[in-house]
């Protein structure tokens, strides 16, 4: 039998902060817009600007350390990271080496066998992100966008804890689901404001040191990153099983493709010459200061959790889903407190919600329909004005495109038809011209009778109330 | 008297009395200008319609009435390291050569919000690196009172226009002497104020831990009105420290009684040309007179100031001068393959040589394995000097000693000999690196008729201190007129 191996992964996740303006200036730090219309002096570095801290980047970063579990340097400072690429137009990156905000934390995750374990947090820095660079092939240019510079990130640095990719995933939901809660960060992968760099080794299981590890670099997704994960354990296993040696070196990550290749080495690697940055002043965070961020922490997932349960009376299993993303449970929060039936709500968001999510491909920060809407569905199919297949076809548009559910019901004649007199009137056409389904179903034959109600349904657009439509055929038959 | 002779005040005093006008100044220092410019070479970019047409609407809003302070309509000549909105701004490097920023600096606008009118940008070291303006790509400037020698730097060529009277004051900028140097050189007055009282937005980063802003100026008592203009609480600079004491020209009082200076010994050792020695202690003998309490103290780590500050500048210069990079303005390369060589040929065709041995210098400090030896220990020699200020500033309310250990020295004498050159820094080094405030004075001439300076240090703060020490001392009247001014 060959030697067992174990992976030993540590993470470096880079999120984009929530703020209204850029780390150091007073930019827009808003996604997308013209190339470089989020931009000043200092943002693009030209000379003579100077950098001027944006409090709230601080405040996020204490909450998201405090909620992580971290220790807080009172008194940090910002440093200066040197290297030369066109993205950063200063040629330097204002980041955190000596002093970082927050250090020595954890975050719980739960294992595959339903444990618990804690993945170490070795520190939350604060930096500012770069530009982005535009390369034109067709003209033999790259040009640069400067919007993106100058938005402020933290950098969560976990200690090499992990031991799979299950964990892997397992510890980037929590941390994002973490940073949601606390309104940090909207944590989307595809926008980049939740990028992570995977640090990678392995080693015999029981041995005492650590393999050479290799770092792959801003994977664009959580299934990305777990694919990855799995090659590259198999590649260095490899490797080792071939008599070669894992080389430390910083590798890209092809999804497409699935398999990295090398990008540089550890020889290659730059020196950033770190020093304090002399244009900013020590950051001192007072006793208050951090009490009135502990003070303003909002409720947590484990609380929301305990919470659906006690006060909404919901199971376990459901307000686990429902507070599995800020998102889902401000919806559903919003919309129980409008129509007060927590139970409907849940239902529709567990259910035709999830399914249309996994069916786009989407995340529960993307949902964008109002709590109003859902309302007045719930309202529509609780009062029978409308019955369950359409309100299926009427959540999709609400999904979509956030309809108004009471017009687009009045405006489509969608409601049911409950007038008794109406229906029966085309019940009775119905028999009449289904003699054959009507001897069958004296014959005892209980199909004709399912026959019967979808052609009342088809017959009234499938609006008809189906209880009734059940009562008068029996009468009539 | 003609209309050059007036100091800033003065002239201010007669513009607003309706005497005399913004635009006869300004043609007068034009004038002037174009009388002396080729042999001295004072400014890299004057634009003689820009100034006369900027004077102009001085003049206009000084008659409406909109416009009433004491510098209103004074020609002014800023140094090229500070940004001026649509003015070419070169930092005498040959990578901003076509540099035009899109903002104007803090000081400068306080200074044009004040009704003073921008003449021109005047020459200096490269990047300010350098004693003697001889490192500027724009030629060098000459010495006023002498034109075989150099005016001193980095701020060379604020320091000569001020002493040529091709402007009515200037501003420069002081990261190890600076302004206070050249100043000395060409017998004007100066300020070197307490880290964080002037922003330093929009003045192109040399040291930014050591970068402070300060007039060059006919008297003192200009001096202390330009300081009141150009100190403010700026929030776009971080290090800016909100005063409540800004009111300089209140410390202008013929009277030193009891005032305690102290004269560090250390500062009078070795390497000090004795004629400046005793034109120093003869003005300390003159405030002494005027009753003033003067006394010789140990001041201490005299020696560690230099060392410390070349690692501390470099470090901090390497850094703040990666931005020019050919990228995004400045100059490129004409030929290049690829992204690094475009950096590379790009950065080795716009820097000059003193600021390559800077950068140079700065990055080995701050790289890996080599921080905590040079870059740490600096810092902490950084603290310990401050340290050795404070005792001493527990017992002085001022400390006196030379501004440079000679007179300007010929040109071409210096380049050859770096550590030579920054051993002339000796003086001014441990006032940056301490953040203190300073003033220099001029205190005679030595036998060739070069200019000395005086130099008074104060605390922290304590910027009226110096201002009364140096106002009393003026008033004696050893000041002199530099002679091709006359």
């Amino acid at each position: 039998m060959g030697k067992q191996y174990e992976t030993v992964i540590g993470l470096e996740v880079h999120v984009e902060l929530a703020t209204k303006t850029k780390i150091f200036c007073a930019c827009s730090t808003e996604f997308g817009g013209k190339p470089n219309s989020h931009t000043c002096p200092v943002c693009t570095g030209m000379p003579g600007s100077l950098p001027v801290l944006n409090k709230q980047v601080v405040e996020y970063a204490l909450a998201v350390g405090l909620a992580a579990n971290c220790k807080i340097h009172q008194y940090c400072k910002f440093d200066r990271k040197n290297y030369f690429y066109p993205d950063n137009p200063q040629n330097y990156q204002i980041s955190q080496l000596y002093l970082p905000i927050c250090y020595e934390g954890g975050i719980e995750i739960e294992t595959k066998d339903g444990g618990k374990k804690t993945i170490g947090i070795h520190e939350i820095h604060m930096e500012e992100d770069a530009g982005k660079l535009v390369h034109d092939d067709w003209e033999d240019v790259s040009l640069v966008d400067y919007n993106r510079s100058g938005v402020p990130l933290i950098e969560i640095v976990s200690e090499p804890d992990m031991r799979s990719a299950e964990e892997v995933i397992a510890y980037l939901e929590k941390l994002r689901m973490l940073i949601q809660y606390l309104g940090a960060s909207d944590c989307k992968m595809q926008e980049g404001s939740m990028r992570a760099d995977v640090n990678l080794s392995v080693r015999e299981v029981g041995a005492a040191e650590y393999g050479t590890r290799t770092e792959m670099k801003n994977i664009g997704s959580f299934k990305a990153i777990a694919r990855a994960i799995e090659n590259e354990t198999a590649r260095q296993i490899d490797l080792i099983e071939s008599g070669e040696k894992v080389v430390q070196e910083t590798r890209r990550w092809n999804d497409e493709q699935g398999y990295s290749y090398a990008m540089r080495s550890k020889e290659d690697a730059q020196d950033y010459r770190y020093f304090p940055e002399p244009d900013l002043v020590p950051i001192v965070i007072s006793d208050e200061w951090l009490e009135s961020i502990r003070a303003k922490q909002p409720e947590l997932q484990p609380q929301k959790l305990e919470r659906y349960q006690a006060e909404f009376g919901l199971p376990a299993y459901d307000a686990g889903i429902l507070t599995s993303a800020k998102k889902l449970a401000d919806v559903f929060e919003a919309t129980t407190e409008i129509c007060g039936k927590p139970k409907k709500v849940s239902n529709w968001l567990m259910g035709e919600t999830m399914r249309l999510l996994k069916e786009k491909n989407m995340d529960p920060e993307d949902l964008s329909f109002s709590p109003e809407n859902l309302a007045k569905l719930i309202e529509l199919t609780e009062a029978g004005t409308i019955n369950g297949t359409v309100a299926k076809e009427v959540f999709e548009l609400i999904f979509a495109e956030n309809i108004d559910p009471d017009a687009y019901v009045e405006e489509h004649g969608l409601k049911t038809v409950s007038d008794e007199g109406e229906l029966r009137a085309t019940i009775e056409q119905i028999i009449k011209e289904n003699p054959q389904s009507v001897e069958d179903y004296h014959s005892g034959k209980q199909k004709a009778m399912g026959f019967l109600v979808g052609q009342t349904m088809k017959a009234t657009g499938g609006k008809a109330n189906p209880g009734l439509v059940n009562k008068i055929l029996k009468e009539l038959l | 008297m003609g209309i050059l002779e007036l100091t800033a005040v003065e002239l201010s005093a007669k513009i607003r009395a309706g005497e005399t006008t913004a635009v006869e100044a300004m043609q007068a220092v034009i004038e002037q200008i174009e009388k002396h410019e080729e042999s001295l070479n004072c400014y890299v970019t004057f634009d003689k319609e820009a100034a006369l047409h900027a004077a102009a609407e001085v003049q206009k809003k000084i008659e409406s009435g909109e416009l009433t302070g004491p510098l209103a309509g004074v020609p002014v000549a800023i140094k090229d390291n500070m940004c001026t909105k649509g003015m070419l701004t070169t930092c005498s490097s040959k990578i901003l050569y076509n540099f035009v920023p899109t903002f104007t600096s803090e000081a400068v606008l306080n200074l044009e919000q004040a009704g003073a009118v921008i003449i021109g940008k005047t020459n200096m070291d490269e990047f300010a690196m350098g004693s003697t303006t001889e490192t500027s790509y724009y030629g060098e400037t000459k010495n006023p009172w002498n034109t075989q020698h150099v005016p001193g730097g980095s701020s060379g060529g604020s320091a000569a226009a001020v002493a040529a009277q091709e402007c009515f004051f200037a501003l420069g900028s002081d990261t190890g002497g600076s302004i206070r140097q050249p100043a000395s050189y060409c017998g004007v007055v100066d300020m070197k104020p307490t880290y964080g009282t002037v922003s330093r937005y929009g003045l192109v980063a040399y040291g930014s831990s050591l970068d402070q802003i300060g007039p060059l100026c006919k008297t003192v008592t200009d001096c202390a009105t330009i300081m009141e203009v150009i100190a403010s609480h700026d929030k776009k600079d971080s290090t800016s420290i909100a005063r409540e004491d800004l009111d300089f020209t209140s410390a202008l009082v013929d009277d030193v009684k009891g005032l305690k200076i102290g004269i560090p010994r250390d500062y009078f050792g070795q390497g000090l040309d004795p004629e400046v020695k005793e034109a120093v202690l003869a003005a300390a003998k003159t405030l002494e007179e005027k009753g003033a309490v003067v006394e010789e103290f140990e001041l201490g780590l005299v020696d560690y100031a230099i060392p410390a500050y070349y690692v501390i500048a470099a470090a901090e210069a390497s850094s703040n001068l990666e931005r020019f990079d050919g990228v995004a303005y400045g100059y490129r390369t004409e030929s290049y393959e690829g992204l690094h060589n475009m950096y590379k040929k790009s950065r080795s065709e716009g820097f000059g040589a003193e600021v390559k041995r800077r950068i140079m210098l700065g990055s080995f400090v701050l790289s890996s394995g080599y921080y905590d030896a040079y870059y740490l220990k600096a810092l902490r020699t950084k603290a310990l000097i401050k340290e050795e200020f404070n005792k001493a500033f527990a017992s002085y309310d001022v400390i006196l000693g030379p501004a440079a250990p000679t007179t300007a020295p010929k040109l071409g004498a210096s380049l050859s000999d770096p550590i030579k050159m920054y051993l002339g820094d000796i003086y001014t080094i441990s006032v940056n690196l301490a953040g203190l405030p300073s003033i220099c004075v001029p205190c005679g001439q030595d036998s060739k008729g070069l200019p000395i300076g005086l130099q008074l240090i104060g605390d922290c703060f304590q910027e009226k201190n110096i201002i009364r020490a140096a106002y009393a001392y003026e008033q004696t009247g050893h000041f002199a007129k530099c002679p091709l001014a006359e």
